[in-house]
């Protein structure tokens, strides 16, 4: 399977411009993982020869860092911030709520394919907690009603209906 | 009222937006700059940022001026300056708020710090979650260089330099300078011990200088201002400059707030985050991030500065400070923060891959209330072994633990004598992990 060509050629761009391609490792696993949905042993061979690295230093890469998924994970993934001030401010029972109203476990994806529950370490909205990112976009001072919303409006934009404004999405 | 402090970092701060360019030269911005490229040698900005006792605010607190002295004057080209804008530290907030206030400030700290090293190419190395500052970042990138701010002739004073964004794929072990430039050149993000200091082989062999997003912010005032009137910011005689202090917890105002070093714990949790919560008593805090010790109530009144904190066995690390109440139980937290270091460990070397899970196992032992007695013990023992792994990664695990021990034995003593957590906060932490 070879990618689409727009695809092919604009990071075969990126990594031209670059005196060392090794440098775009991580933009290219993050735009094939944007293609394949996750990065799959094909989207690694492609990351490789498109790098010119080898396939295992790419595995390495892919199997390391938070937001780079070796396995399939859903449209939506859903990241619960679980370090210190967010478990503080009630993470426990926000991951609870999400784990009940998806009916899945950490790790786990639902079985339309549309979300997966993930944990994550502290994202930096330590004045906003319990958050937690979608895709990484931050959601804070999370509650069991926000997160109604939040859920509401992201399958209702999957399927092209407009949102409700009553996330309480993110500003900076 | 965090208006009695001159604001020098956050000045012009908008509550929902940027500063943008227009608006920060109107506040004299990009002056430090204009001034430096006509009038100022890199040695003498080297000089004047060592004078200022200028400390690095990520963290580790490494003196910013002398960090640029170890560049050899006949270091190899090209050179680069990195950003660390990884921050990653539980609690730690304070640069994602500056990024989305003032992004000029950090490209003209940058600026001034790649001429002081003469350095060709600089990366700002930003964490995923900031994907919000990243694009700002970009855009502001673009509006310099159509500013003639960066490029190939700064301002015409002949002096080029390029500046771009870097967008990691998430992990604490990337905000360790050697790890992050590990992950810059395509490597797994392992630590690398030096010799060679980055700033004599870093990036691609090449001298490359990496400070933390407040530390290069700092840089523009000390040049216009002065070393001098650096260092007469703080309020005590050991530290220099204005601090952003995060805070969070049991407080009624979380946030960032620029206030001088040297301000008491007390006055930043009672006049500027609104004091502790209904019914809240201060219990202890971490002072700066979840690699610092636990302070006890003893200290409530602590100069935060670096020295002040130091000499009590502690580290104002980021200046994130996170505060408990008499409802917290502090082995809990502790659990929390050995399961986040655990998690984040590279896994590279061998003390801290094994270490950190054992002593959460045994901390998770004493919070379900089947602690035994010689645990204690055997968590002290395991802390010093912490000590001998590859990077500073594990030692800042242990210092929590260790002030856990230090300052809280009692109640380490009360889960394992009543055994159950006498203060049960939460449930036994057997998920979080």
């Amino acid at each position: 399977m070879t990618l689409p060509e727009a695809l092919h050629r604009s990071l075969t761009a990126l990594i031209g411009q670059c005196e060392h391609p090794a440098e775009h490792a991580v933009d290219v696993l993050y735009a094939l993982q944007a293609h394949f949905g996750y990065l799959s042993d094909e989207a690694i061979q492609q990351a490789a020869g498109l790098l010119g690295m080898s396939p295992l230093k790419l595995e390495e890469l892919a199997t390391f860092y938070t937001f780079l998924y070796r396995r399939p994970v859903g449209h939506y993934v859903i990241h619960v911030c679980d370090s210190l001030m967010c478990w503080l401010e009630g993470y426990e029972s926000i991951r609870d709520y999400l784990s009940r109203r998806l009916a899945i476990g950490m790790g786990e994806t639902t079985a339309d394919g549309l979300f997966t529950l993930l944990p994550v370490c502290c994202i930096g909205y330590c004045d906003r907690a319990p958050a937690m990112l979608i895709n990484r976009k931050v959601y804070g001072e999370l509650t069991p009603e926000k997160i109604d919303t939040i859920l509401e409006n992201l399958r209702n934009a999957h399927q092209g209906i407009r949102p409700s404004s009553r996330t309480g999405a993110q500003t900076p | 009222m965090t208006a009695a402090y001159p604001q020098i970092l956050l000045k012009g701060r908008h509550p929902d937006r940027i500063l943008t360019l227009a608006e920060y030269r109107t506040q004299g911005g990009y002056q430090a700059l204009a001034h430096v490229l006509d009038k100022q040698t890199p040695e003498q900005v080297r000089h004047r940022v060592s004078e200022a006792l200028l400390l690095g605010r990520g963290g580790a607190a490494f003196p910013a001026g002398r960090k640029m002295e170890t560049v050899p004057e006949d270091a190899p080209h090209p050179r680069y300056v990195i950003c660390n804008a990884d921050e990653m530290e539980p609690g730690t907030f304070k640069d994602r708020v500056l990024l989305h206030t003032s992004p000029h400030l950090l490209i003209e700290g940058m600026i001034i710090a790649a001429y002081a090293v003469s350095a060709e190419r600089g990366i700002i190395f930003i964490r995923p979650e900031y994907e919000n500052a990243a694009r700002i970042l970009e855009r502001e990138l673009a509006i310099a260089r159509d500013n003639n701010l960066l490029g190939d002739d700064i301002l015409g004073s002949g002096y080029g330099f390029e500046l771009s964004v870097h967008r990691s794929a998430g992990r604490y072990i990337c905000g360790e300078v050697t790890a992050q430039i590990n992950a810059l050149m395509g490597r797994r993000p392992n630590p690398q011990q030096p010799p060679p200091y980055p700033t004599v082989a870093g990036l691609w062999g090449k001298p490359t200088l990496v400070q933390n997003v407040e530390t290069f912010a700092c840089i523009p005032s000390i040049m216009t201002q002065g070393a001098d009137w650096f260092r007469q910011l703080a309020l005590t005689d050991s530290g220099a400059g204005s601090k952003l202090f995060c805070i969070s917890g049991r407080v009624n105002r979380p946030g960032v707030y620029e206030l001088p070093l040297g301000i008491p714990l007390s006055e930043i949790i009672e006049e500027h985050a609104g004091g502790m919560r209904p019914g809240s008593r201060f219990k202890a805090c971490l002072p700066g991030g979840a690699s610092t010790g636990f302070l006890p109530a003893e200290h409530y009144h602590i100069p935060m500065d670096f020295d002040s904190l130091h000499k009590v066995g502690n580290r104002l690390g980021t200046g994130a400070i996170m505060v408990f109440d008499q409802t917290v139980c502090l082995v809990a937290a502790t659990v929390n923060l050995m399961a986040f270091f655990a998690r984040e460990s590279c896994g590279w070397c061998t003390p801290c891959r094994e270490g950190l899970p054992y002593l959460l196992t045994l901390l998770e032992r004493i919070e379900a209330g089947e602690g035994r007695a010689e645990d204690p013990d055997i968590i002290a023992t395991m802390c010093r072994q912490l000590y001998m792994s590859y990077c500073a990664f594990a030692p800042g695990a242990a210092a929590p633990v260790e002030s856990l021990l230090t300052h809280f034995r009692d109640e380490v003593q009360a889960h394992i004598s009543a055994r159950r957590c006498p203060l049960a906060t939460q449930a036994a932490l057997g998920e979080v992990s």
